[in-house]
């Protein structure tokens, strides 16, 4: 996937680099840490550089990936008045919040782990605003708005002002675009400052290979001062190649509430790292009643939705693909893996396993099929405890070999198997499966 | 442009990946083209000129280039660019073969993930330009008995299982490149395969899209309907709906988007590929399955269902007198088991009733009734090309010039030593032969790559002379032992006299003239030599004949015109060698009064 979502932190760091490049007349200071504990917090706070901790008032608030945290009382900005939060209360209301698990309004659940802790920033309703730019269809769309924070979101339609900016426009009128469509409720003081700041926002948002990013509110103080209050950023992840140094050490979590990856996923998961092949395993449900295996990327989606339109999603356990030619051994790991996961728990009606693909393109099918053979050399007795029905179906390079040699072995195991080519329709097996 | 590709395209591939270059070559060869699909091959990093692959049962060689530039120059009839470079590079490659103005109609690129932003640069350039993308992500396209990309189809017994080795009359279009194999095989069973198949790519920034390529489909008399894969994710099916809706397209067309799967999870499962994400209900899959049905196009229950529909458009059109009957080709069928050789020849061939020296039988050109000479078999085994008399001629004298200089020179001594030390003739020229290099003979060489150089470069004689002084060296073909203006050396009159003569035009002896009139008004002696005179007329006949500036640096880097010294000088050492047989003379040993002795005694190192 190629746009990959960046804490908060992150983003303002990412700002903070490149600060005087870009924003030239303005002034951001990125007092912000990251820590996951109350202890961590107030360790950071003796170190040199950090005294503001201490001297300022502070909002701390969890920095992973999902927003509305005010609207799910989850921004630490007042004990008994707005701005009186001290580093001590930052570090005890942190410690609390990750101690229990939190359920959001959106229903997603899970721990918070990290927080991001900054100064509490004085300022007015009018001196807020909001700025985002992302991609729409084939250009960039800038949206500013005189009305920053979170009611925004409310009233898009009337509060924001978009203006498309092609690919290929010169920055000449890219500039004149963007001062043309300044929202009209900025105040005329500040509207010139704006626009200066808007123009620059999207030369870095371009540059820094942003897919995403939104800064609700940006507040304006005095003297060319910035203070981005909330960031929301995703970075076009398959720029990393040439954007190491001006990203810097960048995390891409994973979003809250995606429970974390299984001990099963994260191997194959580093498998895939290694290897010039692709492998990909995603559990949906563990208790599920078929699995697949399946070869290549688009057929993976179709087994998956065939599944689910014959015998309902509850019942397909996983999603994965293993593709690009993976060797013996590779694809030997990736069966053992669906082959353990499928045998933990028992289901009334059996469980069945599709080894699907579609004709390949250049991946020896006999090959990859001797892993899987192996596997099942491992696993026959469990895969048979289970009431196990096989179902192969696969075309390519070497594939009359590979279906035989499937056969011959699922037959000398005492697997019930059923072995089809490239003339059935590759996700005919899926109805054969459950018709049974 | 109605088709995308017709039996007569040719690709540049850029990346020498021989898998993909074979399987296209062998495609080739099984529908019978006349010329191989790829002309040549980029690899920059590669030191050969060539690289060999099978075409049928026989190897031939396609020439590598250093840059697609280089390689457009000489192919310029390669009107397709097959990107194989990396997500790193091929951004560049893209750009590169887009500013070729007029160049390329169609480049592919398989790179998967090059960064979002520049694809989008390159999309838009290409568009720009004219010039249709396939892909980034993909693996291609087909034009069934056409040309075909690398590895789409699969092996070629797959092609022709799946009917991909002639035309059908189905239009293509996926974004999965898995399942476009899967697509036309299903199409191949159910109906009579298709006439043009993309792969449009799986990233979310494509070149050419659904509609880029079903419009050129609908105005293509070879396709008669539409399959169209698409994905969960964007709205580019929304598109081909408008154009069904307004008339642009009136060819039926057949579609499903798979990944219905993906309504049934809120987030994080990505299913399929970059470019396949819904971010609105109406990027669902079922959602556009819903509007293209809507819309008139034939969309089926499910993807399982799809060889049903597809079976009853092809019926129906088939019965409607649409669609005619297919002959099928004849196919050549590439053998199995092929051997690679290990040795190439491109000068003669001694397969045939006679030998041939660059295609002539050697009786064509050896007895006298054919006129022709040594000049002549000289410029069929060396150049592979048949020189004009006045070349040939020239050779000839140049040959008989540098024949032999006497016994005093180093080669010819070395050769009489050796015989005279009881070595038989081979091995007494070698040892002859091994002398002639830098210093002994080697001045034709250098003549004519310093002479050619001052002259590329516009250098006035007194340029030249400084730049030699700074480069250190003496002038290569300048300077003769005794003789002088006053006293020519009259092998040299001759040399220039026939060139004056024949040659079309003589720039750079003229040049090398002037350079003369400079050194001789130093020095009496510093006369164009023999050996400058024949490096620098070298030079002005390969000009004349035709050969590029590049051409000739080669030959002077390769030392073919050392090689006219050697093979003419070869004459006078095996005279030598037969003389001093013939003379029967003793082993020779140098007198000692002729060798300063000075040898102090060692140093001991601690």
């Amino acid at each position: 996937m190629a746009q990959k979502a960046i804490r908060e932190y992150d983003g303002k760091a990412i700002f903070a680099k490149h600060w005087n490049e870009y924003f030239d007349g303005f002034h951001y200071g990125f007092k912000s840490v990251l820590v996951t504990s109350g202890d961590e917090l107030k360790e950071i706070a003796k170190k040199h550089g950090f005294e503001w901790l201490n001297q300022e008032a502070l909002v701390a608030k969890p920095d992973m990936l999902f927003g509305k945290r005010g609207k799910n009382d989850l921004v630490l900005f007042r004990t008994t008045k707005p701005g009186d939060v001290t580093l001590d209360e930052a570090a005890t209301w942190i410690d609390e919040k990750q101690s229990h698990e939190v359920t959001l309004l959106s229903g997603e659940k899970g721990h918070l782990t990290h927080f991001i802790v900054e100064p509490f920033t004085p300022h007015t309703q009018d001196q807020e605003y909001y700025i985002s730019a992302t991609t729409v269809g084939e250009d960039d769309v800038l949206y500013m708005s005189a009305e920053g924070g979170m009611e925004v979101e409310e009233g898009w339609d009337e509060k924001v002002n978009e203006v498309h900016i092609p690919i290929n426009m010169p920055d000449a009128d890219m500039e004149k675009a963007v001062k043309a469509h300044i929202p009209a409720d900025i105040p005329d003081a500040n509207k010139t400052a704006f626009a200066s700041f808007a123009i620059q926002f999207f030369k870095f948002y371009r540059d820094m290979n942003f897919a995403y990013l939104e800064i609700n509110p940006i507040v304006m103080l005095d003297n060319g001062e910035m203070a981005i209050l909330d960031l929301v950023a995703r970075l076009d992840d398959t720029a990393g190649f040439m954007m190491a140094d001006a990203w810097g050490d960048i995390e891409f979590p994973t979003a809250f509430g995606m429970e974390d990856q299984s001990k099963e996923e994260k191997a194959i998961a580093e498998a895939d790292s290694k290897s010039g092949a692709s492998l990909k395993l995603t559990i949906l449900n563990p208790q599920g009643r078929i699995w697949t295996m399946v070869a290549g990327g688009g057929a993976s989606v179709v087994y998956a939705d065939t599944i689910a339109d014959f015998a309902g999603v509850e019942d397909l356990a996983n999603y994965g693909e293993y593709s690009g030619g993976p060797t013996t051994g590779e694809t030997k790991f990736y069966a053992e893996t669906i082959f353990d996961l499928m045998t933990r728990y028992s289901d009334p009606e059996g469980k069945v396993l599709i080894i699907g693909g579609a004709i390949a393109n250049f991946t020896d099918v006999a090959k990859t099929f001797t892993g899987i053979i192996q596997a099942f050399e491992i696993y026959a007795d469990k895969l048979k405890a289970h009431n196990t029905k096989i179902y192969v179906r696969r075309g390519g390079p070497n594939y009359e070999k590979g279906l035989k040699d499937i056969k011959e072995a699922a037959d000398r195991l005492g697997l019930y198997i059923e072995v089809y080519g490239p003339e059935t329709h590759v996700t005919d097996i899926v109805r054969m499966a459950l018709e049974k | 442009m109605s088709k995308l590709y017709t039996k007569d395209t040719q690709a540049i591939f850029w990346n020498n990946n021989k898998t993909a270059i074979q399987r296209m070559l062998d495609y080739d060869y099984t529908i019978g083209r006349d010329k191989p699909s790829v002309a040549g091959i980029v690899a920059p990093t590669s030191g050969n000129k060539f690289e060999k692959f099978f075409y049928g049962p026989d190897e031939i060689m396609v020439p590598l280039y250093k840059s697609t530039p280089d390689a457009v120059a000489e192919q310029p009839q390669a009107d397709v660019l097959l990107n194989f470079a990396s997500f790193r590079t091929a951004y560049d490659v893209t750009m590169e073969a887009i500013g070729i103005e007029g160049q390329f109609k169609s480049i592919m690129v398989t790179a998967e993930g090059i960064p979002e932003r520049l694809a989008r640069t390159m999309n838009q350039a290409a568009r720009d330009a004219g010039v249709t993308v396939i892909g980034p992500a993909t693996v291609g396209a087909i034009a069934p008995g056409a040309f075909k990309i690398a590895n789409i189809g699969g092996t070629i017994e797959n092609i022709v299982n799946s009917k991909l080795h002639r035309a059908g009359s189905c239009g293509l279009v996926t974004r999965s490149g898995g399942l476009f194999n899967e697509i036309s095989n299903i199409i191949a069973i159910n109906a009579d395969g298709i006439a043009e198949g993309v792969a449009i790519g799986g990233d979310r920034f494509v070149g050419s899209v659904f509609i880029d390529n079903l419009l050129r489909m609908e105005s293509n008399p070879d396709v008669k309907y539409m399959i169209l894969l698409g994905e969960v994710g964007g709205t580019e099916e929304y598109k081909v709906i408008d154009a069904v809706k307004s008339g642009q397209i009136t060819k039926p067309i057949i579609a499903w988007c798979i990944g219905t799967i993906a309504k049934h999870f809120s987030s994080g499962v990505q299913f399929g590929h970059a470019g396949a994400s819904a971010n609105a209900d109406a990027e669902t899959a079922a959602a556009k399955n819903i509007a293209m049905a809507e819309a008139g196009i034939h969309v089926p229950a499910s993807f399982n269902d799809l060889p049903v529909t597809i079976r009853e458009v092809y019926n129906d059109l088939k019965s409607k007198g649409i669609i005619g009957e297919i002959e099928e080709p004849e196919l050549k069928i590439v053998p199995k088991v092929r051997k690679k050789k290990e040795f190439i020849c491109t000068i003669s061939d001694d397969r045939g009733e006679e030998a041939t020296y660059a295609g002539f039988p050697i009786s064509s050109v050896a007895t006298p009734d054919t006129g022709k000479g040594i000049g002549d078999v000289i410029s069929l085994l060396w150049f592979k090309k048949q020189y004009p008399e006045w070349a040939t001629q020239f050779i000839e004298t140049v040959m008989k010039t540098v024949a032999d200089h006497g016994p005093a020179v180093s080669g010819a001594h070395n050769a009489k030593v050796t015989a005279r030390a009881g070595k038989s003739v081979v091995e007494a020229l070698v040892t002859g032969l091994l002398t002639i290099g830098p210093r002994f003979g080697g001045a034709i060489d250098g003549a004519a790559k310093y002479f050619k150089y001052a002259d590329d470069n516009d250098l006035t004689p007194a340029e030249f002379l400084n730049h030699m002084k700074k480069v250190g060296v003496p002038i290569p073909g300048i300077g003769h032992r005794i003789k002088s203006l006053k006293n020519p050396d009259l092998r040299v009159e001759g040399l220039k006299k026939f060139a004056q003569e024949y040659f079309p035009a003589t720039p750079l002896l003229d040049y090398a003239l002037t350079v003369e009139q400079l050194t001789t008004s130093k020095k009496e002696n510093l006369i164009l030599n023999v050996d400058g005179t024949i490096g620098i007329l070298m030079v002005d006949m390969w000009r004349a004949l035709g050969y590029d500036e590049e051409e000739i640096d080669e030959f002077i880097e390769s030392g073919t015109l050392n090689s006219f010294f050697i093979a003419g000088r070869t004459i006078g050492f095996i005279g030598h060698i037969l003389d001093e047989k013939r003379l029967a003379m003793p082993m020779y040993r140098h007198p000692m009064d002729d060798i300063l002795y000075d040898v102090p005694v060692a140093e001991e190192i601690k």
